[in-house]
C-alpha cells in the first residue's frame, strides 16, 4: 500500500480486479480448447489468489500497533516489576536474617546453633530469587523476539506497523565480537533440562 | 582451609552477592570483596591480592567465563582458584569452563553444604 495503511474496499476490490486478469492473461494466452483438467485448475488458481488476497487483508489490517506499542512493552513492564518486587522481599528476609545471626552470636550454645542452621536454609531458599530473576528475563527476551517478528510479518503485507517491507531475514545479527561467554550464556534450563549438580562433579572428575 | 584468604565474589544480582557473602561469613570467612560483572572484578584483582574468587557466569559486560579466560592468561594471577557459581547448567558450559581452567563448578540453586565443600576442595589443592 502506498501510504502504509490497511488495504480496505476499494484497494481489496483492485486486488481482486488484479488476480481476475491474471487468470484471464493465462486464459488468453492458451492455444485451443481448455480440457476438463486445465479449466478445472485455473479456477483452483484463481481461488487460492482471491484466499491469499483475503489473508494479506486480514494479517494488514491487525492491529498490530496495540501489540508493539502496548502489549509487550506492559507485560515486559510488569515482569521488570515482579523481579524488582521479589529483590525487595529477599532483601527484607536477608535483614531478618542478619538480625537473627546476630541474636545467636549472643546467646550462644545449642538454641544458636539451631538458629544458625535455620537462617541457611532461609539463604539457601532466597538464592531462587536470582533464578526467577533470570527466568523472568529470558520470558522478557522471547516477548521481544515475537514483537519484532509480528512487526515484520505484518510490514510485508504493508500494513500499519510503520516499518517498511525489508524482506530481511528474521534471524538476529551475528556480531562478530560475541565472546564464547557471551554465546553460551543460555540462563537457568527448565527442571530436568539442565545437568544435576551430581553430574557436573563427574563431569569435572573425568577431566582430573 | 585458610579463613583470612581474601575472597572476591562475582555476580551481578546484588540479592546473590549478599547471600553468598553472608554464606562466607558462616564459614568464617570476613575478608570479602564483591564486584558485579567480571570487568569490574578483573580491575579489582589486578589492584588486589586474592585468594579466591567466585563467580558467577551470565554478567555483562564481561562474563565470568571471559573473566576465567583473562585471570588464567595473567601471569600473577593464573593460580588463583577459581569457582563458577551460576545457573548456567548445560553440559557444553561445564565443558567449556573447565577447559579455560575453572577450579570448581556449582550450580544454582545451591546449598551451604555443597558452597563449603567446594571451597574446601579448592583450597586444599591451590
Amino acid at each position: 500500500m502506498p501510504d502504509g495503511s490497511a488495504p480496505h474496499g476499494a484497494e481489496a476490490t483492485a486486488e481482486g480486479q488484479r488476480i481476475e486478469s491474471a487468470v484471464r492473461a493465462v486464459l488468453g494466452s492458451m492455444s485451443g480448447d481448455l480440457t476438463v483438467v486445465e479449466a478445472a485448475l485455473l479456477a483452483e488458481l484463481e481461488g487460492l489468489g482471491r484466499t491469499v488476497a483475503r489473508a494479506k487483508q486480514e494479517i494488514a489490517s491487525l492491529k498490530v500497533d496495540d501489540i508493539t506499542l502496548s502489549h509487550i512493552p506492559s507485560a515486559t513492564d510488569e515482569l521488570d516489576a515482579i523481579v524488582d518486587h521479589t529483590a525487595q522481599a529477599t532483601n527484607e528476609i536477608l535483614d531478618v536474617c542478619e538480625t537473627l545471626e546476630g541474636v545467636a552470636t549472643r546467646i550462644g550454645g545449642p538454641e544458636a546453633e539451631a538458629l544458625g542452621n535455620a537462617v541457611t536454609r532461609i539463604y539457601e531458599a532466597c538464592s531462587f530469587q536470582d533464578i526467577t530473576g533470570q527466568r523472568i528475563g529470558k520470558v522478557v527476551t522471547a516477548l521481544k523476539a515475537i514483537e519484532a517478528r509480528v512487526d515484520q510479518v505484518v510490514s510485508r503485507f504493508g500494513a500499519v506497523s510503520g516499518h517498511a517491507a525489508s524482506g530481511e531475514s528474521a534471524a538476529a545479527p551475528v556480531d562478530p565480537d560475541e565472546t564464547e561467554g557471551r554465546r553460551l550464556a543460555h540462563g537457568p534450563q527448565l527442571p530436568g533440562a539442565g545437568v544435576s549438580q551430581a553430574d557436573i562433579d563427574k563431569l569435572l572428575a573425568d577431566f582430573d | 582451609m585458610d579463613k583470612n584468604t581474601s575472597v572476591l565474589i562475582v555476580d551481578d544480582y546484588k540479592t546473590m552477592l549478599r547471600i553468598i557473602r553472608n554464606l562466607l561469613k558462616q564459614l568464617d570467612f570476613e575478608n570479602v570483596e564483591e564486584a558485579t560483572d567480571g570487568a569490574e572484578a578483573l580491575a579489582k584483582m589486578r589492584a588486589g591480592n586474592f585468594g579466591l574468587v567466585i563467580s558467577d557466569w551470565n554478567m555483562a559486560p564481561m562474563t565470568g567465563l571471559d573473566l576465567l579466560k583473562e585471570v588464567r592468561a595473567d601471569a600473577r594471577l593464573k593460580s588463583t582458584p577459581f569457582i563458577m557459581i551460576t545457573a548456567e547448567s548445560k553440559t557444553e558450559n561445564v565443558i567449556a569452563a573447565k577447559a579455560a581452567g575453572v577450579s570448581n563448578y556449582i550450580v544454582k540453586p545451591f546449598n551451604a553444604e555443597t558452597l563449603r565443600g567446594k571451597i574446601e576442595k579448592v583450597m586444599a589443592n591451590a
